[in-house]
């Protein structure tokens, strides 16, 4: 039977920890003794035999079956790459987002009743008379109300986010305008939205 | 490598799975692989394997990010490993097919006396052959010699895996390895 400390020095040997002082007596008594020779051999053919069998491949499809089965991800992390995905159809679809929301919110703030001041106007609630017979000098502005004109205006009409009405027996020498703001507001959001998308998509280089 | 590793996990934190889906594609073969050599079953490796992954994805805010993430998976793996062995057991008929092998039952497990035959030499065989003898290994040196040799980790790292002082990781080895080579010597 070899000796107890010679097997431990084969196996510090095995775990390439062995020093050369121990090395060198592992080797000498390999030398003398045919029984540990032999099972020195046979340890290292065994390692080599294990290492040999190192080489597995996992299943094609097992990354795919890992993520399918993991519990689902947060809304914001999906929209987030969605976003840096397709950053058109993300692009796109920010502004019909945006513009649906702002036609309908913003557009209907900031709904002051204004008129410029002439002294010969009625002002009824949110409507605006030149009455029958009288004139107006100078240019009318009505910003969110009606103009009812039934006299006459000399001067130019402009009627803001409102209606006008003009009476067969009005008259109006200057130009009428009609300016309902939607398309500043359509030109001011899709300024704020391409500005938006860009801060987005700055922000998740930069992550 | 450790660097991609490292961003990725950072993004997974954040619940981005695109980036979880890198990681196991890195690790996908090591952790199948020892799922493998420690059950000595495909479908229940990949099960296994792919548990190890979710819980690594689940419990990665647990995570220590200075540490070596392998080591971690690693762990998780292992101890998966053991779970399932230690569950199976009961399961054990010495008629059923051995799972993975055609045509092996268990019968063929237990060690016999007598040397193996010369044809066994041939690759495939031997390979069989080896994965069966470390098969047969209790379960404690089974995840020491399946680290050391098919995942080639170094000691430290297996004691860190199996959280184990390295005296042990290494008494475990040598007796895995003299248990190894009581059944191969005659291949």
């Amino acid at each position: 039977m070899c000796p107890e400390h010679i097997i431990d020095l084969m196996h510090e040997y095995l775990d390439e920890e062995i020093d050369q002082e121990n090395e060198r007596i592992l080797r000498e008594h390999i030398q003398s003794c045919k029984e540990c020779e032999a099972i020195f051999n046979e340890l290292k053919k065994t390692v080599a035999f294990v290492k040999s069998i190192s080489n597995m491949q996992a299943p094609a499809d097992f990354t795919a079956n890992v993520l399918a089965r993991l519990p689902k991800e947060k809304k914001k992390v999906w929209i987030g790459r969605w976003l840096r995905n397709h950053p058109m159809l993300a692009a796109a679809s920010l502004f019909l987002i945006l513009m649906v929301g702002s036609l309908f919110s913003t557009w209907n703030q900031d709904r002051e009743f204004s008129v410029s001041k002439q002294k010969n106007l009625v002002v009824k609630n949110n409507t605006v008379i030149v009455p029958k017979g009288e004139v107006v000098k100078g240019d009318v502005i009505v910003r969110n109300g009606t103009l009812k004109i039934e006299g006459e205006v000399q001067g130019d009409v402009t009627v803001i986010n409102g209606e006008k009405y003009l009476a067969s027996a009005g008259h109006v020498t200057g130009q009428i305008d009609e300016v309902n703001e939607v398309f500043d507001w359509i030109w001011y959001h899709m300024k704020r939205t391409v500005q938006e998308t860009i801060e987005i998509f700055d922000h998740s280089e930069t992550e | 490598m450790e660097a991609i590793v490292k961003k990725r996990i950072k993004q997974v934190i954040k619940g981005d799975q695109d980036a979880f889906g890198e990681i196991v594609e890195i690790y996908k073969n090591s952790v199948y692989q020892l799922c493998f050599r420690m059950l000595g079953n495909k479908h229940e490796a990949e099960d296994v394997a792919q548990e190890a992954f979710i819980r690594a994805y689940v419990n990665i805010k647990s995570f220590n990010q200075d540490l070596k993430f392998s080591t971690w998976l690693f762990r998780i793996a292992t101890n998966l490993c053991i779970d399932r062995m230690r569950k199976k057991k009961p399961d054990y008929y010495l008629d059923a097919e051995v799972a993975g092998t055609e045509g092996l039952t268990m019968y063929s497990q237990i060690p016999s006396n007598t040397p193996l035959p010369e044809k066994e030499l041939e690759s495939l065989e031997l390979q069989e052959t080896v994965q069966k003898e470390i098969l047969k290994l209790p379960e404690k040196y089974r995840s020491a010699i399946v680290l050391k040799y098919v995942e080639e980790l170094s000691l430290n790292e297996i004691s860190e895996i199996l959280d184990l002082p390295l005296g042990t990781v290494k008494t475990r080895i040598h007796r895995g390895r003299e248990a190894l080579r009581q059944q191969l010597r005659y291949v």
